[in-house]
This record gives structure tokens, C-alpha cells and sequence, in this order.
């Protein structure tokens, strides 16, 4: 913005501002009325859709799928459409980083004069665009199941473990066979054809990168887990 | 050090108190001359009257004693009275209705934290004892889970407004990025008050919740420790999560409202940006904000403020 466009701005917002008409009771009117809208708004969710408590925190039962606020979702979904591992760091700090110093620093390298979206058309583009695309993310968020049931047929002796990972969680973030969502995790269809039990085992234990940890499990049911999942190949 | 004398403040230097002036007829001290029929007002003055006059200026008299002392009439009447620009629509009541959402926010989490116990043994049972036993308990803890968003959805449509309308651009620059960290903290909040009832859901979320910021560059395993306060997300997590839910967050969220709502009316709120004023012949006044940067002296604006005159090939111009 050049000194003179900036000098014409002020000029036409002080005549802009003579025209006005005061703050109270004017503008102080429409802003009482959405106060009363936001709270009468909250109050009837909060009646209508009131704030049961969930089964108790309990770090050994892991049949609860973790599922953040909805407008995180946007955020967890992120995870989801990039799934390479060495990518994770981009989805996960990574591009929410560099969006929120874009937006920080917004007025710093929009420096035009114009100020009528039809008149700024990057402008106007990429917001709605980003809009739209976190819509879109939030959607799929908010529809994106939270499965306990695995329908693989598998053998007898596995059918224990198979219980285990429809219990634990695990297709929350896993895909397997037809069952669970594709991301965060990697896909386990086929896991033991890419690591050992041995693996299996420390990832479940440990929980690398955003998985959690499932130490807390009875030895015995993992050790039914790895021998399910180690049988895919 | 040199010692001053105390200087006895003359009579006139202190501003005159908020005093309304005593109407002809009801008593004090009638300036000028008192009509011929007010003759008789000394003799009706009782001890009673006299109490009651002072009852009567009393609540001027003490509104006037903290202005002497405040100064803020001024900045007050000032703030009340400042002209919004033409064209001000609803539109432009999402920010006091976001603050609104934060006041509701604040009140509901004071009446919450009155009953709730930060421990992770007690978490729980706390939050089922303000559910089901505390009068009107379940009311006040559903409007602070929903009405967190309803804050998230009013930031954004606030936001949304002031990008549309481009009116982050000169001279709001500075509360376009106050506002920016004022969303970063509305989401801290949100994700720390995520864990408090500590139920299984708030539980795993928050594991995942850390562990995402575990993987970020450099700082990303420091700030996970941080977060979790330990090997395990647990008892510490939750009082470390209920700390910055409840005092860090709150306090500088509370400071940048100020600062933002400051900066609103100091440089007053934009027009929407297709309305156009018509553009006098006469040069405009220059704004008292750029006044002394442009070394140009005031122009008296009434001028132009009672016959706007046409406006003259400024349709491609910036607004």
C-alpha cells in the first residue's frame, strides 16, 4: 500500500465514520440481540444435547477409539490423506505451521489497497478454498466410523487374537481386509509380510510416532494379537 | 535528590465534581437571581429536606469523586458515542458475540471448577457429582462443553468476515494478528479442557493429542514431555492440563481481548468495503490517526459533513 493509497483510505473512513450514526445505542442494539441468540444457542445444546460422561479413563481397556473434539478433525484427518510414515511430520506440525504463520502474517504480504472481495480474486479464491477444504476435512472426520467388528475369516486358532484387535481399538486408525478406517496407521492387511511378530509386538508396546501405547494390555492378549496379525501375509 | 515543597493545590486547578446544577425551586444555592414566589424557600428547609438533598446528590457526588480520581468519563462517553461507520451491518456484531461466548465460557468454567477436583482419581467422580447432584449441574457443564463451539464457530465466522471484507489490511494490521493468536489459544484451551472429565474418550484423545506434537521438528518431543508431565499421561498430565486450562490460557486470552477491543476503538471498525463514500470537493480532513506522519494540519470536516457532494471518477479507487 502505497503512502497515498493509505492517505486516501483514512480520508474515505473518516467521511465514512461522519455518516455514521453512534455506537450506543446503535451498533450496541445488534450486539445485545446476538448476545441473547449466542446464549439462548448454547443453552438449548446444552438441554437438548446435554454432556454425559463417557465409561471412565482407564489405561488398561483400550476398546475406546480415541476421537478428538470435532473441530480438531480437520487436523486428524490431515493424517489420513498423507499416510507415508516419514511424511507424518508434515501432516502432523508441519503444513498446520505453516498455515498458521500464512495466516499470522497475512496483512503483512496482502499489502493492496483493495478491499472488495469480487476485487481480489487470489484472495477470495484461496479462502474459500481453504474453507472448503476444511469442510471437507471435518466431514469426512465426522463420518469416518469408529469399527469394533473385524469380518476377516480366519483360522480357528486365530479367532482369539482377531477378537483382541476388534476390541482394542486398533481400527480406528487401521485399515484390515474390509474393516477399519485407512489412516493414520499403516494398513495391516498384509503386516506380516512387512515386519516380524517381533515388531508387531514392540510397536504395540511402545506405540511409535502418534500410536498410542497398548503396554497396558494382559501379556496373554497380546501375545494373541501378534499371532494374528503376524499370520498376514 | 532535591526536596520540593509541598505546594498547596489551589482551589481552581481541581476539576469541578459531576455536580448536576440545583433546579430553580428545589433548593441550594439558586445562582442568579430566585424569582419573587422563591422567597419562601429558606424557611421551608427542615433538617429533613436537607437530609434528603443530600441523599439525592449523593450517588452524582460519589460518581463524581471516582472521576476525579478515574479521568474516564471522558474515554467513557467517548467510547459510547464514537460513530460506527455507514453501512455497519450484523455482520459486524460477531466479534462482541464471540467475546460474549468467551464471558459465558469464563462463567461457566468458575461455577464448574467450584465442584470439580483435578486429581486423576477424583476427575471423574467429580464431573458425575456435577452431573447428576449439583442443582442445575448438568445445565452448566453442558453449556461450557457446548459452548466451546460455539466460540470455535463464532472465531471462524468473525475471521471469515474480516478476510472477505479485507479489513485486516492498513491500519488494523496488528489486530488481525492478535486475533490470530487469540484463535491459537481458543484451541489450546480446547484441547486441554478436552481432557478434564477424563473418561475414556478425553483419555486416548489426549494420548494421540500429545503424541502428534511428539512429532514435530526439534521441539516436538520436548513439548510432548511437557505436555504429559511424565512417562504416562496421568495424574500430573491432568493437573498440568488443568493449570493452563484454568489460569495460564484464561489470563492471556483476558490480555489480548483487552488489547484487540482496545485497538477496535481506537481505529474504529471497517466499513464494509463496497460501500462508498460520496467524495467531497474539498480536500478531507486528515485523520487525527495519520495527522502528524503527513504534516498536514486538521481541516474542519463540517464542511463537507452537511451537503456530501458527488462523487468524482473515484469508482476503480481503493476503499
Amino acid at each position: 500500500m502505497k503512502p497515498q493509497d493509505k492517505q486516501k483510505y483514512l480520508e474515505e473512513y473518516e467521511f465514512l465514520k461522519k455518516k455514521g450514526k453512534p455506537f450506543f445505542p446503535y451498533a450496541v442494539m445488534k450486539d445485545s440481540v446476538m448476545a441473547l441468540i449466542v446464549v439462548a444457542v448454547i443453552i438449548a445444546m446444552s438441554v437438548i444435547l446435554g454432556a454425559e460422561q463417557g465409561p471412565k479413563a482407564d489405561p488398561t481397556s483400550t476398546t475406546y477409539v480415541p476421537r478428538p473434539e470435532w473441530y480438531f478433525f480437520f487436523l486428524f484427518e490431515l493424517l489420513r490423506v498423507i499416510k507415508p510414515p516419514e511424511l507424518v511430520p508434515i501432516a502432523t506440525i508441519g503444513i498446520p505451521t505453516i498455515c498458521m504463520v500464512l495466516l499470522l502474517l497475512l496483512p503483512f504480504y496482502d499489502r493492496g489497497p483493495e478491499r472488495r472481495p469480487e476485487r481480489r480474486p487470489i484472495a477470495t479464491t484461496a479462502g474459500i478454498i481453504t474453507i472448503i477444504a476444511m469442510a471437507y476435512l471435518t466431514y469426512l472426520g465426522a463420518t469416518g466410523g469408529a469399527p469394533t467388528e473385524v469380518e476377516m475369516q480366519v483360522s480357528k486358532k486365530y479367532e482369539a487374537g482377531k477378537e483382541v484387535v476388534a476390541g482394542a481399538g486398533c481400527l480406528a486408525c487401521h485399515k484390515l481386509g474390509e474393516n477399519g478406517n485407512n489412516g493414520p496407521g499403516p494398513e495391516l492387511t498384509h503386516i506380516a509380510s512387512r515386519i516380524p511378530r517381533a515388531a508387531i509386538i514392540r510397536s504395540v508396546e511402545i506405540g511409535p510416532g502418534i500410536m498410542p501405547s497398548f503396554r497396558e494390555l494382559p501379556p496373554q492378549k497380546i501375545e494373541q494379537l501378534a499371532d494374528f496379525l503376524s499370520s498376514l501375509d | 535528590m532535591p526536596s520540593f515543597p509541598k505546594p498547596k493545590i489551589p482551589d481552581a486547578v481541581v476539576p469541578p465534581p459531576l455536580r448536576k446544577p440545583g433546579k430553580p425551586g428545589s433548593g441550594g444555592t439558586p445562582k442568579g437571581q430566585a424569582p419573587a414566589d422563591l422567597k419562601e424557600t429558606p424557611e421551608r428547609k427542615s433538617a429533613g429536606d436537607k437530609m434528603l438533598e443530600v441523599g439525592k446528590e449523593a450517588p452524582i457526588d460519589a460518581l463524581g469523586w471516582v472521576d476525579q480520581r478515574l479521568a474516564a468519563s471522558g474515554f467513557l462517553t467517548g467510547m459510547l458515542f464514537r460513530k460506527v461507520p455507514k453501512g455497519t451491518n450484523w455482520f459486524y456484531t460477531l466479534g462482541s458475540a464471540t467475546l460474549f461466548a468467551f464471558i459465558v465460557q469464563a462463567t461457566t468454567g468458575v461455577f464448574l471448577a467450584m465442584f470439580y477436583t483435578p486429581s486423576a482419581t477424583q476427575a471423574y467422580s467429580s464431573i458425575a457429582h456435577i452431573n447428576n447432584e449439583v442443582p442445575l449441574g448438568q445445565l452448566v457443564h453442558g453449556m461450557h462443553k457446548w459452548g466451546s463451539s460455539v466460540m470455535v464457530i463464532l472465531i471462524f465466522l468473525h475471521m471469515g468476515r474480516t478476510f472477505f471484507f479485507g479489513a485486516y489490511k492498513y491500519p488494523r494490521e496488528l489486530n488481525w494478528v492478535i486475533g490470530v493468536v487469540l484463535l491459537i489459544l481458543t484451541m489450546t484451551m480446547a484441547f486441554t479442557g478436552y481432557l478434564l472429565p477424563f473418561d475414556q474418550r478425553s483419555f486416548w484423545a489426549s494420548i494421540v493429542g500429545i503424541n502428534i506434537n511428539g512429532t514435530g521438528p526439534v521441539v516436538g518431543p520436548y513439548l510432548s514431555d511437557f505436555l504429559r508431565a511424565g512417562p504416562e499421561l496421568g495424574a500430573t498430565t491432568l493437573s498440568r492440563f488443568y493449570a493452563i486450562h484454568m489460569l495460564l490460557v484464561p489470563g492471556a486470552i483476558i490480555a489480548l481481548i483487552g488489547a484487540h477491543m482496545y485497538l477496535v476503538v481506537k481505529l474504529g471498525t471497517t466499513a464494509p468495503p463496497w460501500v462508498k463514500a460520496e467524495r467531497p470537493k474539498v480536500a478531507a480532513p486528515v485523520s487525527q490517526l495519520d495527522a502528524g506522519a503527513n504534516g498536514n494540519g486538521r481541516v474542519n470536516g463540517n464542511r463537507v459533513n452537511g451537503a456530501p457532494v458527488d462523487g468524482e471518477g473515484n469508482g476503480g479507487s481503493a476503499l
